[in-house]
């Protein structure tokens, strides 16, 4: 038997994976030529968010213990081998009770005084952090972990807070009741005016809302609130926020703050021209500053500040010249030299490896 | 006051110029404001070594001694010589005067760069369209500058057929351009309890304007056969590392608002702002323009992606967060003379600054130089467009007594923008988000502007 060309074309399709829907972009719309169906294949690959409803999410299972390995290796750089954060990001566990896994309600949410709030005091679903954790972590590696590792990681962060025990293996198959057990999961109000639209049921009036008056107000007329004089210059010199010339200049908070004298006397900028040297060295920074961000250096390491590890700066002050070990430590890592926060061993090419060693060893730009 | 402003752009008299130097001016200035003018004549006699005394005039601009203005009487190399070739720039930059204007980051606010924000310049714009590059950023994972002809948008769920499109079809579609702002659900963040940053550019500087050119998103729902019976909310999905998803509420992509965009001022998205790809959600915070856009999903229920499970809620006194805020509500605030300025003398001013409400247009703004006791009401400069920053102007006369400036918008809904006393008796002052209470702007005698906050 002979094909018609349609089934023909079809068949082609079919073996092509462009199973989705030949009839519909047949029938296509206004726009003839515009776009074409998505294969199946293509859809797995970016449809990978998690509802609350554990829609999207793939089979699979990880332990507390193996969480704990995972989190060590990849995680606690960042977060902290308890979820702490080491100062640098938001806190991921901590402020949570027993008492909160019970009610669904955080109470130290309620207080005033309470010095900060934890991811797990606010999350109220288990899938917002299997989503993100898939998606997006770790910071300069996101989506390489496997799904089962993702289980693994959840359960570890959940036990670190007390919700699970510490011989639970997150499932698929288990996690609702995970859910269940999440302290904040019964903390969200969608009860306010901020939504527009109605798929949160009926939508009440803005909540705070001011009047029209135009003569003697009840104003709030005493001064309650302003920077201390400490503060003055926190932001940098003002005076060169400003354009130097307009009605206003900016004040210059280099200078105390007197009677009069502050005033923008601000100098036309002079436009410098670097010699030669100059000019190459800069070349020369672009580069290495290109290739820290290109191998995520600067996820952990500021040019001249702490993050996580120290700043760049830093290191080159103390190994001047030492292209070698500075090589050494980029490709296999380290602990000890700046503190206990252990840096992986990196996966450069030896050649960006290089340039970046060298660019150190001469003072990283300074 | 007169001249004894030595002010170097031109605007007031520079002689005796080459008599004092910077630190002569400043002193000079400093003594004018005590009163002692007869320090200032002794001064410029000294300096000027026997000319005539100066002609002491009413105004900030005197006619100097010479008989007129050396920037008008010597004409400079500009007016007398040949000036540089066109296309000696490919693409014009700044004015190299124009350094100070920069967008910045707010010192100790964030402790990675890539995870972190920066602050437009409010202070030193103008009208209400934001340049390209000084839009605030705000970035979760880091920006990349992603090649148009790899960048793929793909639309799936609730639909006959998911469909993948690249730029080119993209941008082959009916496209509308349209002005709007977009603002940080943190803006003003840092101010919910107390006084923090210096200047305009910190408080409310996560907020840009700009014209804004792309295809309605549900121009593209409906190529895919979008189910509108079923569909309730739709997932919008960035292709950077933190795939940044956020739900976005029907009802403005059924109303045409929604913009799948690649336009903005004119060219395309600058990398830092989605190139090329990022969602248009007007009146929503920016959280929801979801950058580097490469997927949109139907759906029926909403995500809690992690800005609207974890981020991006508003936490009320009683320990309750509200989630899926979305609406930046009604909000103004004077951009000149504000905080880490200084009004150079008595005199006239034009009082300006931005209006903008994430619920339409801006129908008025009242300015008050008093603290809030009494009002006039501001010019509003066209074009007053819904969902886009409005630009108001006021006239003032400052007598050279401490004033405070404030300015209150009300938007087409009758809504009026809080006063902190207000906004805080229903929100406490940890919701972190949607801040859009009254700011205060002190002006001191001496000129000097600062950032206050009333009781």
């Amino acid at each position: 038997m002979f094909s018609s060309p349609e089934a023909v074309f079809k068949r082609l399709l079919l073996a092509l994976g462009l199973v989705a829907s030949l009839g519909a972009a047949a029938q296509s719309t206004a726009f003839p030529g515009v776009g074409r169906p998505a294969t199946a294949k293509e859809v797995a690959r970016w449809d990978i968010d998690v509802r609350p409803d554990f829609k999207g999410l793939p089979a699979g299972s990880g332990s507390v213990a193996k969480g704990q390995e995972i989190w060590e290796a990849r995680c606690a750089q960042c977060h902290g081998v308890f979820g702490e954060s080491n100062e640098v990001f938001s806190p991921l566990v901590g402020g949570t009770t027993a008492q909160d896994v019970k009610t669904g309600r955080v109470a130290n949410l309620a207080r005033e005084d309470y010095p900060g709030r934890t991811t797990m005091m606010k999350v109220p679903t288990v899938s917002t952090l299997w989503d993100y954790i898939n998606r997006a972590m770790p910071w300069n590696m996101p989506k390489s972990l496997s799904p089962d590792e993702v289980y693994a990681v959840t359960a570890f962060m959940l036990n670190l807070a007390n919700v699970l025990p510490d011989d639970f293996v997150l499932s698929d198959k288990n996690i609702a009741e995970a859910q269940k057990r999440m302290p904040n999961r019964n903390g969200m109000s969608t009860h306010h005016a901020m939504w527009p639209g109605k798929e949160f049921g009926a939508v009440p009036k803005p909540d705070a809302r001011n009047s029209l008056c135009m003569k003697d107000c009840a104003a709030e007329a005493k001064v309650a609130s302003l920077l201390p004089d400490h503060a003055r210059n926190a932001h940098g010199n003002l005076q060169e926020q400003n354009r130097p010339v307009g009605a206003q200049h900016g004040v210059d908070t280099s200078r105390p703050e007197g009677k009069a004298g502050t005033a923008a006397a601000a100098a036309k900028p002079e436009p410098t021209k670097p010699d030669a040297a100059k000019l190459d060295a800069a070349a020369g920074q672009k580069v290495a500053l290109a290739l820290l961000a290109k191998h995520s250096c600067t996820a952990c390491h500021g040019v001249d500040k702490k993050i996580v590890g120290p700043g760049i700066q830093e290191i080159a002050r103390k190994h001047p010249g030492k292209v070698d070990y500075l090589l050494g430590k980029i490709r296999q890592g380290g602990v000890g030299v700046w503190g206990p926060i252990p840096m992986p061993a990196q996966n450069l090419p030896e050649a960006d490896a290089k340039v970046l060693a060298e660019w150190i060893s001469r003072g990283a730009g300074k | 006051m007169s001249h004894e402003h030595q002010q170097p752009s031109g605007r007031v008299r520079k002689a005796p110029e080459s008599f004092l130097d910077a630190v002569g001016v400043r002193s000079v200035w400093a003594e004018a404001k005590d009163g002692r003018r007869h320090f200032i004549r002794n001064a410029f006699a000294a300096a000027a070594a026997g000319l005539a005394a100066p002609v002491v005039s009413a105004q900030g601009n005197p006619v100097p001694a010479e008989g007129g203005d050396p920037n008008i009487l010597n004409l400079p190399a500009h007016t007398t010589g040949l000036g540089q070739g066109v296309a000696t720039e490919g693409y014009g930059k700044p004015s190299q005067f124009e350094v100070n204007v920069q967008r910045r980051q707010s010192p100790g606010l964030t402790q990675t760069t890539q995870a972190s924000v920066s602050f437009a310049p409010l202070q030193s714009l103008f009208g209400i369209v934001t340049p390209s590059g000084l839009h605030f950023e705000r970035h979760h994972q880091g920006w990349w500058d992603v090649d148009p002809s790899k960048h793929r948008l793909m639309i799936n769920g609730l639909v006959k057929t998911p469909m993948v499109l690249t730029m080119d079809e993209v941008m082959r579609l009916p496209s509308v351009s349209r002005f709007h702002f977009i603002e940080c659900g943190a803006n003003t963040a840092v101010e919910w309890g107390n006084v923090a940053v210096p200047t305009v550019q910190y408080t409310h500087g996560m907020i840009s304007c700009s014209e804004f050119t792309g295809v309605p998103l549900i121009t593209l729902l409906q190529l895919a056969g979008v189910d509108l019976k079923k569909a309730r909310f739709v997932l919008a999905e960035g292709a950077d590392g933190s795939s940044m998803t956020r739900t976005i509420p029907m009802s403005l992509i059924t109303s045409g608002e929604v913009l799948v965009a690649y336009g903005q001022n004119g060219e395309m998205l600058r990398p830092e702002n989605g190139y090329p790809l990022r969602l248009v959600v007007p009146g929503v915070q920016g959280v929801s323009w979801v950058k580097y856009l490469r997927r949109i999903e139907v759906g029926d229920m909403p995500w809690a992606a992690k800005d609207e499970a974890i981020h991006y809620m508003d936490l009320m006194p009683d320990g309750t967060h509200r989630q899926y805020t979305n609406i930046q509500e009604c909000k103004s605030v004077v951009t000149t003379p504000s905080g880490g300025q200084v009004l150079l003398d008595k005199g006239f001013y034009n009082i300006t600054g931005l209006a903008w409400s994430g619920r339409g247009a801006i129908k008025r703004v009242d300015v008050s130089v008093d603290g809030g006791r009494n009002w006039r009401t501001a010019r509003l400069q066209t074009p007053v467009l819904s969902k886009a920053l409005t630009r108001f102007n006021i006239d003032w006369v400052w007598d050279g007594k401490p004033a405070i400036i404030q300015s209150r918008a009300q938007d087409d809904t009758g809504y009026v923008q809080p006063t902190y006393r207000q906004l805080r008796a229903v929100r406490g002052t940890r919701s972190i988000y949607h801040n859009n209470a009254i700011q205060s702007w002190l002006v001191q005698e001496s000129g000097e502007v600062k950032n206050v906050q009333l009781s």
